[in-house]
């Protein structure tokens, strides 16, 4: 029994990173309309400065992170204004085709620079420490990163919900043109919704190289996952993107643990499959 | 009669195009180079595929990121028929085509009702899928894929070892199919049904078009395309294996080809091909020494560009140079 719960943990910790990632692409699809795909090398993008902070340095991915999501926010800032203004209001297909270019365009440059290697820090604040609550070992890295993606969560939340800026965020969402008419700023409210997304996964892109290697192709499976994750959860809703990533956090590790490590996937992506058909519009959407 | 003849002047560049193909090969000189005729196959090869994809992505407006799936089917058929059971890879084609239309049929039509984003996402999944099933399938090969062996090289094993002129006419009789079908297609009742869709699902079922069949058959034809290309590739590599035939990758590169060449058209397929295999396969030859992944850099470049300036893609240039030539010779007049 013991087992199952240890499984069911890594699982969850899982699902949190998941969600963490999902998060900014459910706010930049719920906003948008528009799939990034290049999401998961925005993570990538986070992990790589970490790592380079880390073995240069010596700093630790704990205070890297803050650098991750300020330069990830910048590099979601600079994709909106460079490629995803030019493709809004033409088929909603082009934001994707874009973002799919950026996302081999980045893929590539860090592997010609980089190499293909995989890459993990070593001798973190927080790398390898693990403890033991009940017989169940608990990894103080994910422990970590799945604290801060439950409050990265809350506070992206709250900020839609609750500020005046999430309610021009929501306007926008809503009706583009009756918010430019209520002198919203749209075009900077793109921006930031793009930035804010990429901010997400800086931050948790950037504490991962304590347990998790970098290589150039870390980014394609959690653009993948968390693609499903939020169309799961439902159009936009973060709690719902929440709900999900941790459902197929936990269908990943039993799946993976009980069945084979091949069949980890094919648990994830049919479970999207039988989702989206009993329900076209994701568990929470309308 | 002015429609037929602008047909007649489209037949001539159609049938023009088509004996320049046939005799690129013969003429002595640099086309007589291995890596030249490689890269000729390669583009009619990405050509074909594109154009399949075409049917349904550009003709019909359903953008599917599925189609190495049924690529890889075609090529597993041929696969299977000579390295399991020794045959000719001719049935195997046949076989993993016919297949392949009805793995594509069965899974499309639950999916047909997904709408925009759903839809990408639910094909990206079952690449995803069929990728890693058909890694722990031992029947077919796992993760170790199939590996031919020496056959006599001519037309019935369709391979040929010493020269590529073989497989250059393989892919050119493969081209005049898949485009053939697609310029048929273009022409007749069907064609107008699936641009209907396209434009309107509703309107068109208001006329009473059966959107739902005339998705299917895109899908079921440019299923059967695309399988038969692959058939293809599985001969020209001498083997399959999942990642080769079976990815995202390889799902997007029918996607980008059409749309860099132009998406509904019926040369933007070959356009696309014609400029970016040659873009790929000579930057991967001449840049390889600048570390890897350089030809797709250059690619994804390319995409971006293409996408955010250009979404017509070549044949939006040319229709943009040719009105401009039509504006200015009026206007001299």
């Amino acid at each position: 029994m013991g087992l199952f719960f240890q499984v069911a943990l890594d699982g969850l910790f899982n699902g949190l990173l998941y969600a963490v990632v999902a998060a900014g692409l459910s706010l930049i699809w719920g906003v948008m309309d528009v799939i990034n795909f290049a999401h998961g090398e925005f993570l990538m993008i986070a992990m790589y400065l970490s790592y380079w902070l880390g073995f240069i340095w010596k700093i630790d991915p704990l205070v890297s992170s803050l650098a991750g999501g300020l330069f990830v926010f910048l590099v979601g800032a600079l994709t909106y204004k460079l490629i995803i203004s030019h493709t809004i209001g033409k088929s909603a297909m082009s934001a994707l085709l874009a973002t799919f270019g950026l996302s081999m365009l980045l893929k590539n440059i860090c592997l010609n620079r980089f190499s293909p290697n995989f890459r993990l820090l070593q001798e973190t604040a927080l790398g390898g420490k693990t403890f033991n609550v009940g017989g169940i070992i608990v990894p103080l890295p994910q422990l970590v990163i799945g604290i801060v993606a439950l409050a990265l969560l809350y506070v992206v939340y709250h900020l839609v919900k609750k500020t005046r800026l999430g309610w021009a965020i929501q306007a926008t969402a809503m009706d583009k043109e009756a918010a430019e008419l209520m002198g919203i700023d749209t075009e900077k409210i793109y921006l930031l919704v793009f930035g804010l997304g990429g901010a997400c996964v800086g931050i948790a892109g950037g504490l991962l190289p304590s347990y998790l290697a970098v290589h150039p192709e870390v980014g394609g499976l959690f653009s993948l996952i968390a693609f499903v994750c939020v169309a799961m959860g439902g159009f936009g809703s973060i709690p719902g993107a929440l709900l999900a990533s941790l459902l197929i956090g936990l269908v990943e590790a039993f799946a993976g643990f009980y069945i084979a490590p091949v069949f980890k996937y094919v648990a994830v992506f049919g479970l999207y499959l039988v989702v989206v058909m009993v329900r076209p519009r994701g568990l929470f959407g309308w | 009669m002015k429609a037929r003849g602008k047909t007649e002047g489209k037949d001539l560049l159609w049938f023009g195009l088509l004996g320049v193909l046939a005799v690129m090969p013969l003429i002595p000189g640099p086309l007589q180079g291995s890596f030249t005729q490689h890269v000729m196959i390669q583009i009619l090869l990405y050509a074909c595929m594109a154009q399949a994809w075409n049917i349904l992505g550009g003709y019909c407006g359903q953008v599917s990121f599925g189609h190495s799936v049924f690529f890889g089917i075609g090529a597993y058929g041929a696969g299977m028929a000579v390295v399991k059971y020794g045959m000719i890879p001719w049935p195997g084609a046949i076989a993993g085509a016919l297949i392949a239309a009805a793995v594509a049929v069965a899974i499309s039509y639950p999916c047909f009702k997904l709408k925009g984003h759903y839809f990408a996402i639910a094909t990206f999944a079952i690449v995803e899928i069929c990728n890693r099933l058909f890694m722990v399938w031992y029947w077919v090969g796992g993760a170790l894929g199939l590996d031919y062996s020496f056959s006599e090289p001519g037309w019935t094993h369709f391979v040929w070892y010493e020269s590529k002129r073989g497989y250059f006419y393989g892919a050119l009789l493969l081209f005049i199919l898949v485009f053939g079908v697609v310029r048929w297609i273009e022409k007749n009742r069907l064609g107008f049904y699936l641009r209907a869709v396209r434009e309107g699902q509703e309107t068109a079922e208001s006329l009473g078009v059966n959107s739902t069949k005339v998705k299917l058959m895109a899908m079921a034809v440019s299923a059967f395309m695309a399988a038969l290309c692959g058939a293809f590739f599985a001969q020209y590599n001498y083997r399959v294996d999942p990642p080769m035939v079976m990815s995202l990758d390889m799902s997007m590169k029918f996607v980008l080809i059409t749309i860099l060449g132009g998406l509904g058209t019926f040369y933007g397929p070959l356009l696309g091909a014609a400029l970016l295999i040659p873009l790929q396969e000579y930057s991967r030859a001449l840049l390889g020494g600048m570390g890897g992944g350089v030809d797709l850099i250059i690619f994804g470049l390319l995409i971006i560009v293409v996408v955010v300036y250009q979404p017509k893609g070549i044949m939006g240039i040319i229709d943009g140079i040719a009105s401009k030539m039509k504006r200015s010779e009026e206007g001299g007049k």
